[in-house]
């Protein structure tokens, strides 16, 4: 699921440019009275907006204060009564849930710095005056992201699979016998199928930032007899600091939310199991009409994103001014 | 001087491979690292697409007895005529519906944040900052976390099970009307519109026939993202729709795979499917791709 917010979400990480755009206006337009334009303008994006956002995150709310009880035994009439935050200590109580929020964390923990190393690294690279046929590279890598979700799942589900994969076949020959399926491997499995799908979406941002950059610093730093290496640690990578912390936001909703990976992997891997997932646990509360506690389970993982993100950027903050 | 000022490295023309040193600054050695770096992970991304496309030329005996990084008999015909005949042909609808899922929806969806954004960067009314900051909120609201309420919601009114259940939720884009604000404010001019005001001309057809025409770049960015988006989206079509003939060819190939056990036959061709589903999205995001850079360098750089 990681796609879906990857694009969705950038906004967290750069919280100056409304106030950016907004500030340098030497000239506002002359303020009318009841001009009906911003309204006109305005009313086709916010009636779906709150229809099919703000209505039902309130919905989500809700549900998640509410709990089924059955009144006489298990066959009895089903009946919804309030009940607090009755399901948010349900949920936090789950072993279940504890253990797949753990797993995403700890996901999250190794895989976010191994992608953005490695996007950053080969946009470093790709900038550099030692590259050659850049054009091409940046293209190749480019590639993965424009693949579904879904469909770069299947693919790697194939090349995981010992019945099929000629991977799993070069590496048995070479001594290897990898178990990409096994419990303990799945999880890097499904690490690698995200950094192979992002890495070059991520490389994008940072490429798209070194670019913006006026040339003639470089120019000074290399009369000034800075190595290319030096000027990519100590320029460029500064410089960088806004599309990293960025990239890095992104992958952290996306590592939370992560939900198309695993569910496609559950048909070819019994190590997959239905509560894999913070997401997974929610879609199989769900579908086993266990709606309430679905829904508290889903609000308390947008909760932690919102609260893994802003610490990601206050952390990131602080670290900049002092 | 070459070496100062040629950065981008955006010339397809160039001699390939580090054969010729361009500077006094670059060994040799450094190069054929770097380069062989480059490859290797160029052969990572590009293998398992390779592989995607020598599958799909074989037979579901080849793809499992043949070395499955080289070809074999070649049955890509037979594949594709198989995977069109399959269950009534429900793969072309497959298709057709994901591309009316994201491109009508992103092209709905990116007129409503380009109007919005536009409003919220070139009027001043009460509540604009407000309003805004809704928007942005909106933007942290995970796709997934979304899905399950609509869902119920729209169980409300009967609707799950449509085609609207998963196209109206996707005309959202408050990431589309954040982009559209940066854009607008940056390449319409305020003194552009006052003209067009003193010339007479209303709001809505300065929009139409002016403001749009400037953000028109801007636009095609946000269009592509949101296509994307809605392309991937797995989880609001999983939990929407029962009808197969509904499903976006993602969500259909996803049910293939997971029959495989049942029908082995299925396996070649959800490759297939998969290849032929993912040939044209390559094919737009590499035409389009400076429109994306445009648009991710905006996004990234604004700090």
């Amino acid at each position: 699921m990681t796609a879906d917010h990857t694009a969705a979400t950038a906004v967290t990480a750069v919280p100056a440019a409304p106030q950016a755009t907004t500030a340098p206006r030497p000239a506002p337009p002359p303020p009318r009275r009841r001009n009906p334009a911003p309204l006109l303008f305005l009313l086709p994006f916010f009636v779906p907006f709150v229809l099919f956002t703000l209505v039902p995150v309130g919905y989500a709310f809700y549900q998640s204060l509410l709990r089924t009880e059955r009144t006489g035994g298990t066959f009895g009439r089903k009946t919804t009564v309030f009940a607090g935050f009755g399901q948010y200590a349900e949920v936090l109580g789950d072993p279940e849930f504890l253990g797949s929020a753990g797993r995403v964390l700890l996901f999250g923990l190794v895989q976010i710095p191994v992608m953005l190393l490695l996007a950053l690294v080969l946009a470093l690279l790709l900038d550099s005056t030692v590259a050659r046929l850049k054009r091409f590279f940046r293209i190749a890598y480019f590639v993965p992201y424009g693949i579904p979700g879904v469909i770069a799942a299947l693919m790697w589900a194939f090349l995981y699979d010992p019945r099929l994969s000629p991977i799993v076949e070069l590496l048995d020959r070479a001594g290897a016998q990898p178990d990409f399926l096994g419990s303990s491997m799945i999880l890097w499995s499904i690490g690698n199928i995200v950094t192979w799908t992002y890495t070059g979406y991520n490389m994008l941002i940072i490429y798209a930032a070194l670019q913006a950059v006026p040339a003639d610093i470089y120019e000074a730093a290399r009369m000034d007899g800075a190595s290319e290496a030096k000027i990519a640690w100590r320029i460029k990578v500064p410089i960088l600091r806004p599309a990293l912390i960025l990239t890095g936001v992104f992958s952290i909703i996306g590592t939370l939310q992560l939900f198309t990976e695993p569910q496609v992997l559950r048909s070819i891997s019994t190590s997959v199991t239905s509560t894999y997932t913070p997401n997974l646990a929610a879609y199989s509360l769900a579908s086993s009409n266990n709606y309430h506690e679905a829904a508290a389970m889903s609000v308390t993982l947008a909760l932690a994103t919102f609260v893994l993100s802003f610490g990601f950027l206050k952390l990131t903050g602080r670290k900049a001014e002092s | 001087m070459s070496l100062l000022t040629d950065t981008t490295g955006a010339h397809p023309s160039q001699p390939a491979a580090g054969t010729r040193p361009r500077g006094p600054r670059e060994s040799r050695l450094s190069v054929a690292v770097a380069t062989g770096f480059l490859v290797v992970i160029a052969v990572y991304m590009l293998l398992p697409v390779f592989w995607l496309i020598v599958s799909a030329t074989k037979s579901q005996g080849d793809l499992v007895d043949s070395f499955g990084l080289w070809f074999s008999d070649f049955h890509l015909t037979d594949n594709l005529r198989a995977l069109f005949a399959r269950q009534e042909g429900v793969y072309l609808p497959w298709l057709l519906n994901s591309l009316l899922y994201a491109g009508a929806g992103a092209a709905v969806g990116t007129l409503l944040s380009a109007m919005a954004g536009y409003a919220l960067a070139k009027y001043r009314f009460r509540g604009r900052e407000l309003l805004f900051s809704v928007v942005l909120g909106g933007v942290l609201v995970p796709a997934t976390a979304l899905a399950l309420p609509l869902f119920l919601l729209f169980a409300k009114f009967g609707a799950t099970n449509t085609f609207w259940s998963v196209f109206l939720p996707s005309i959202v884009s408050p990431f589309g009307v954040y982009l559209s604000r940066i854009f607008a404010a940056a390449s319409v001019p305020d003194e552009l519109l006052e003209a067009a005001r003193i010339d007479g001309s209303g709001e809505l057809r300065t929009f139409f026939t002016m403001s749009l025409r400037l953000m028109s770049p801007a636009m095609v960015t946000i269009f592509l993202f949101q296509f994307v988006v809605i392309w991937n989206n797995f989880l609001l079509p999983l939990v929407m729709l029962q009808d197969d003939r509904l499903y976006p060819v993602t969500l259909g190939l996803f049910t293939w795979q997971s029959q495989v056990s049942r029908d082995p036959s299925l396996q070649i061709l959800s490759l297939t499917g998969s290849l032929v589903s993912v040939v044209p999205i390559v094919i737009t995001f590499l035409v389009l791709q400076r429109y994306w850079k445009a648009g991710l360098a905006a996004g990234a750089v604004k700090s």
